[in-house]
């Protein structure tokens, strides 16, 4: 059996080479680059690189640190929810005077650093991991492989990207050890507290550089999402026409666009923060009085920085989890072994999410003291966008349907996000309604519902995506039992985290409190429940480490590749050196024949991209 | 090392580092909606002086308009191989580029004289942080002008796709800037009573 396999996989090689000859794109790319000038040392290949699939190598592993450090902090104030009586004086080696030590010897979370603790977790997670760590990473890996191209459109502008993307990492981690700490109020910045140094302890140095970390971070986006539209619309092989273009590239394309159009009003509502900060002016600051002392502002508006905020913070959850969508799409198609199910309403679905995205910010100000006949115009575009989403959801599953399914630990977490997506999903249907909002609003139903449709089914599309192009990033296997473990360990873990929220949430417990609210008589029966959510979240952080040790041990040990197309897959990131070098194809580029979806036809389990199409057979690509 | 590598099947012409451009500017057209929704949005909400706009302003429109016409001149010029022409205009463009900029300061002193200093009311801050903003978008042009008017003046004269390029860059991002001021002016003008 494996002889044949063997066999048959040679000869698809052959036919590759054949065809690629025949009908493959000669750019004389290699004419023009002798030699490889641009990684000829240890610091242009592994740290001043240009090259796309460095750069991507380079986001995923900043990526996995943030993500550590960020668990880490949740692990830290899970523990004070938990159990918001026990002794925490073991920590004080690690987070020394944020521990207060009384006289009978025990140790308690400084409630300032909490919510420091709260504002980094969410900073941390949402920009730095699940944008930079997941769009940063698959974009750069995979536009380039996927449409058949030599690199990024400007290599140079890339590398950018992530160094002021690493720069932000710098200053957002020397931040953690200020004296008065880091900025402490909330991951949105709200001002006041964001724009009155003197409002609490954070909000002074901490929130400086809390400020220039993101700016560098907006920076680094604009400089990718610009090189990825780019390289999508103009560096596509010969043949690959936008209807032949894999789900994923769709996916980073479309974010890319959401990046692009949303992160400058960002800056534009953080400069104007900055000048209420430093310079005095009075653009959120109305007359306010801090510390018995009255300050001569006036007449600013603090929810017009909630508008600013949110026309970016709204479209960013959505360049959190297209790219998962795409990976996941791309995912289990593969290994379903058959073709994506509505090809095309998958990416008008995503281009029709994009553009709903825009116009539905407000559904995080209903209690801001937003109109609320204005609120029923966001309440009806934020319900519409399920309607885009369910068909995603309902092509994920007529996809897997009735397929021969390859489990393993790719294709698992793939069918986890779709797990995770409707659960998650549905909640936020609750609380797209504003009357509903009343009740839920600021509650754990939130944190609930936005960890499990964007933090969780996030990672779980990343985990998808690592694991399924792990052996092209790094030409090796990761270990397929402890990925199981992580998967199942992860998904019941995750569900055991966030699905108790929902009921404390219903109840009214508000998030954000140092105890959760058990100094409220009302939520006091919660106790158990909130020491059964912070075990299940050290369980879930450890299997997390099973999987960093399993990616890291991978890398130097794990199972070799052998051929070049382990998965069977039709994209033409697989028609590369199994350790692709720089150009990627070491002669011409595959011209492309057909869409990305030929599962299971013919008599065929799969027909790469490359392969022309028989006479009679349809065109998806047009 | 950008990818100048001709395709000769694509049916658009457009090279990757110009679209790269028009993206960027798409974003930068974002930076300014937002700055100027914001400024309606706050303008409504009341408590806002009131005041003229200084006549300064005029004439840095005018400067940055002017500079544009040049810096088209020369580039036709570059084209049509007219070595003088296209540096002597492209020096002028340089002059007007920085003319414009220090009329946008006296532009702004003119507004601290009349009492609509920085922080006195969001109504002044509004105008000092986006034509500022604007101001630093045109000194990032300026900085590409003094490097196109090196290559003019290093470089020996020769009308390489590639020198036509990377002029055409400048060109297309200083238009851009002139445009965005005129809009930005407008915007001012129709707020201001």
């Amino acid at each position: 059996m494996a002889e044949m396999t063997k066999v048959a996989v040679d000869s698809l090689d052959t036919l590759e080479e054949k065809l690629t000859q025949e009908m493959g794109y000669d750019d004389h790319f290699h004419e023009h680059h002798h030699g490889d000038k641009y990684q000829s040392n240890f610091l242009t290949t592994y740290i001043f690189s240009t090259d796309h699939k460095m750069i991507g190598r380079q986001f995923l592993i900043t990526g996995i640190f943030w993500a550590l450090m960020g668990a880490m902090m949740s692990l830290v104030f899970r523990l004070q929810l938990g159990f918001p009586e026990a002794d925490l004086a073991w920590l004080k080696p690690v987070l020394g005077k944020w521990i207060q030590v009384n006289d009978a010897g025990i140790g308690k979370l400084d409630p300032e650093f909490y919510y420091a603790l709260v504002t980094i977790h969410g900073t941390v997670l949402v920009f730095f991991v699940l944008t930079a760590g997941l769009s940063g990473t698959f974009s750069n890996l995979l536009i380039p492989l996927q449409i058949g191209a030599r690199d990024m459109a400007s290599p140079l502008l890339n590398a950018f990207s992530y160094w002021f993307f690493f720069l932000a990492s710098v200053v957002m981690f020397l931040s953690l050890f200020l004296s008065t700490g880091p900025f402490s109020g909330g991951w949105t910045a709200y001002p006041p507290l964001s724009a009155l140094p003197q409002a609490s302890e954070g909000s002074g140095a901490g929130m400086t550089m809390w400020i220039v970390a993101m700016a560098f971070f907006i920076v680094s986006a604009l400089l990718g999402g610009i090189n990825y539209i780019t390289t999508v619309l103009n560096l596509r092989t010969k043949g690959m026409n936008l209807w032949r273009m894999p789900l994923t590239i769709w996916a980073f394309f479309i974010t890319a666009i959401i990046g692009v159009l949303s992160f400058p009003v960002l800056l534009s509502g953080v400069l104007l923060l900055m000048f209420d900060r430093s310079m005095g002016t009075s653009f959120y600051l109305s007359e306010i009085v801090v510390g018995g002392q009255i300050l001569d502002r006036i007449g600013g508006s603090p929810i017009l920085y909630q508008h600013l905020f949110w026309f970016l913070g709204h479209p960013e959850v959505y360049i959190i989890i297209l790219p998962a969508m795409g990976i996941v799409s791309e995912v289990l198609s593969v290994h379903a072994r058959k073709p994506i199910f509505g090809y095309r309403a998958m990416v008008l679905s995503m281009l029709a999410i994009a553009f709903l995205s825009f116009i539905v910010w407000a559904h995080h100000m209903f209690m801001a003291g937003v109109n609320p006949f204005i609120s029923n115009f966001f309440v009806i575009f934020t319900l519409i966008i399920a309607v885009p989403s369910a068909v995603k959801v309902f092509n994920w599953i007529s996809t897997v349907y009735g397929s021969n399914f390859r489990f393993n630990s790719a294709s698992l977490f793939a069918l986890g996000f779709v797990s995770l997506f409707i659960s998650g999903g549905l909640t936020g249907i609750f609380l797209g309604n504003s009357s509903i909002d009343v009740q839920l609003h600021d509650t754990y139903f939130v944190v609930a519902h936005f960890h499990i449709v964007m933090g969780v089914a996030a990672f779980f599309g990343m985990f998808a995506g690592i694991y399924h192009w792990f052996p092209k990033m790094f030409g090796r296997f990761m270990n397929e039992t402890l990925g199981k473990i992580h998967f199942w360990g992860t998904l019941i873990g995750s569900y055991a985290v966030f699905w108790p929220m929902h009921y404390t949430g219903m109840a009214g417990v508000p998030r954000r409190y140092y105890d959760a609210g058990a100094s409220f008589d009302s939520f006091r029966h919660f106790t158990e429940l909130n020491q059964f959510i912070t075990v299940a979240a050290i369980i879930v952080f450890f299997l997390q480490v099973v999987f960093v040790v399993n990616f890291f041990y991978s890398i130097f040990n794990g199972r070799k590749l052998t051929t070049k197309n382990p998965w069977g897959a039709n994209t033409l990131e697989w028609t590369t050196p199994i350790q692709p070098g720089h150009g990627n194809w070491p002669g011409k580029i595959p011209a492309v024949q057909r869409w990305a979806y030929d599962y299971s036809k013919g008599g065929q389990e799969y027909v790469p991209q490359y392969v022309p199409l028989r006479e009679g057979e349809y065109d998806h690509g047009h | 090392m950008a990818q100048v590598v001709q395709r000769e099947y694509r049916s658009s012409h457009i090279h990757p580092l110009k679209f790269a451009l028009w993206v960027g500017i798409a974003s930068i057209v974002m930076m300014f909606g937002a700055f100027t929704s914001a400024y309606l949005v706050r303008r409504a909400a009341g408590n806002w002086y009131e005041f003229k706009l200084p006549d300064v302003f005029w004439g840095s429109t005018f400067v940055i308009l002017l500079s544009s016409w040049t810096l088209h001149a020369s580039y036709r010029a570059f084209n049509r191989g007219v070595e003088h022409l296209y540096k002597r205009l492209l020096t002028a463009t340089l002059a007007l580029g920085l003319l414009f900029v220090g009329l946008q300061y006296a532009g702004w002193q003119a507004m601290t004289a009349m009492g609509a200093t920085f922080t006195v009311n969001p109504s002044s801050s509004f105008i000092y942080v986006i034509s500022g903003v604007h101001a630093l978008h045109v000194l990032g042009g300026i900085a590409a002008l003094i490097v196109a008017l090196i290559y003019a003046f290093v470089l020996p004269f020769k009308p390489t796709p590639r020198r036509r390029l990377r002029f055409q860059l400048v060109v297309h991002y200083w238009h851009f800037v002139d445009v965005l001021w005129v809009y930005l002016f407008v915007f001012f003008l129709v707020q201001s009573p």
